[in-house]
């Protein structure tokens, strides 16, 4: 099947990238680009592990195809913290650093996700409650935690955010 | 996924002429939550489509307008969480609001779209409830032109509309709630989100003027509607119910008996999630409790 060009705004650089148009999104950032952060659980937008915020807001990249992301601008988990190697300081994002310090981590697998949609949710409410933060990562699943780490990660890092 | 050829169209017309062209064997494609996923499970009798219509960039899809005089329109392409968070919609149509607050997860209500909803036709697809009670209508465009169709002739059966092949939902429209008029709607499901109605209600009633004779409730039932979701093959009006109480006093014991001819209206089937003794109870005690939220915010 012929590929086409789109133009994609990842983490803030532009790239051009040949895509079918069977690739998703999730697809394309982790084989073309090789930004592996993003997790492939379901393929079918239940599990949340493929989140990313596209134009500002947060979706199943596994659902979306490539070529309909043309134009817009993706971040992924790769763009919430410059990496080290970059050569920038080696700091976490807030949400990240909750994340390690409450020991909310466990397999991992869900972590990009839930830290994308914690991320989203605390950009739009920044004093959430309990209830908020559960049906803020209503979307995202993860199989070892039982979530009540999460959760107290995601309150902590809106205490460190404030 | 297996290969398919894709079109990303930028205006309405090119739409309907790349169907046209190209003919059987496409499909629209809008947020992607419904046809990504049929695509990718390739479910046995899915017609896998030779061609993708994105309809992303119409912007004859785009947004939502409302005014005093012509109501709301809602576009196809507007995604479940724009409606959910326009003020407008909430101030004036909340019964719209809740259908599209509760769809999926965060990510799934940035990505679907009012007509992916609709179009979809699932028996449980939430919009579809309140849209219903708000005598919507549908704007569909296609390569004869354009036609209207009230919302309540949209629906044929689960996964069946009336759009005829190459035709697009283009908006709904929405007439402009009428003084003293409010609405609501709900479902039942086992977890608040990531799950799809066992049943759904939605409630819209327009009082009369106030009496003055020191009846308690104020005013009788002008007008009312009922629209029912995930107990029939389509999603559906509770007429019997709704005559019931139109003319009455709205009164606890008027809803009452209402609430028992809408169970008695519904027509559930029995599946995963729910028998349909289980959903005839719910349509009972579901519209008992919506016709008096209804009615409460129709005094406000």
């Amino acid at each position: 099947m012929s590929k086409q060009i789109i133009t994609l705004n990842v983490n803030g650089e532009r790239q051009e990238i040949a895509v079918e148009p069977r690739w998703t999104l999730l697809y394309t950032v982790r084989e073309a680009l090789r930004l592996t952060g993003s997790k492939e659980g379901c393929g079918t937008g239940d599990c949340g592990a493929c989140s990313m915020i596209v134009d500002g807001r947060l979706v199943t990249s596994c659902l979306m195809l490539a070529a309909q992301a043309d134009g817009t601008e993706v971040t992924t988990i790769e763009g919430l913290a410059p990496s080290p190697v970059a050569g920038a300081d080696g700091r976490l994002h807030p949400v990240q650093q909750a994340f390690i310090d409450t020991g909310a981590v466990q397999c991992g697998f869900c972590i990009p996700g839930m830290i994308m949609a914690a991320k989203t949710l605390l950009d739009a409410n920044p004093n959430p409650t309990l209830d908020d933060v559960r049906l803020g990562l209503a979307g995202n699943l993860c199989r070892c935690t039982g979530y009540t780490k999460i959760y107290e990660a995601v309150l902590s890092a809106a205490d460190r955010m404030r | 996924m297996r290969p398919f050829e894709y079109f990303a169209p930028t205006s309405l017309q090119e739409a309907i002429d790349v169907l046209r062209q190209r003919g059987d064997g496409g499909r629209p494609l809008a947020g992607g939550t419904d046809l990504v996923v049929q695509m990718k499970e390739g479910v046995l009798r899915f017609p896998y489509p030779e061609y993708v219509v994105s309809l992303r960039r119409l912007p004859e899809l785009k947004g939502m307008d409302f005014s005093e005089a012509t109501g709301l329109r809602l576009g196809a392409g507007a995604t479940f969480a724009e409606v959910a968070e326009s003020p407008v919609v909430r101030e004036r149509y909340p019964i719209i609001a809740e259908g599209a607050s509760i769809v999926g997860s965060v990510q799934t209500m940035n990505m679907a779209t009012v007509g992916g909803n609709l179009c979809n036709a699932a028996p449980s697809a939430d919009i579809a409830p309140p849209l219903l009670a708000c005598e919507a209508t549908a704007r569909i465009a296609g390569p004869s032109g354009q036609r209207t169709v009230p919302l309540d002739e949209f629906f044929v059966g689960p996964g069946e509309t009336v759009l005829r092949p190459g035709e697009l939902l283009v908006e709904v429209l929405v007439p402009p709630p009428p003084p003293r008029t409010g609405g609501a709607y709900r479902r039942h499901t086992p977890r608040k989100q990531m799950d799809i109605a066992v049943v759904g209600v939605a409630a819209l009633v327009t009082l009369g003027p106030s009496t003055s004779s020191g009846q308690a409730d104020g005013g009788a039932f002008q007008r009312v509607r009922l629209a029912l979701g995930a107990v029939a093959p389509t999603p559906v009006r509770a007429r019997n119910a709704e005559a019931r109480l139109e003319g009455r006093p709205a009164s606890d014991e008027a809803i009452a008996g209402a609430a028992a001819i809408a169970h008695d209206e519904a027509k559930p089937i029995s599946d995963v999630r729910g028998s349909a003794a289980f959903r005839r109870h719910l349509v009972g005690v579901m519209t008992e409790r919506l016709l008096k939220e209804a009615v409460a915010r129709a005094r406000r």
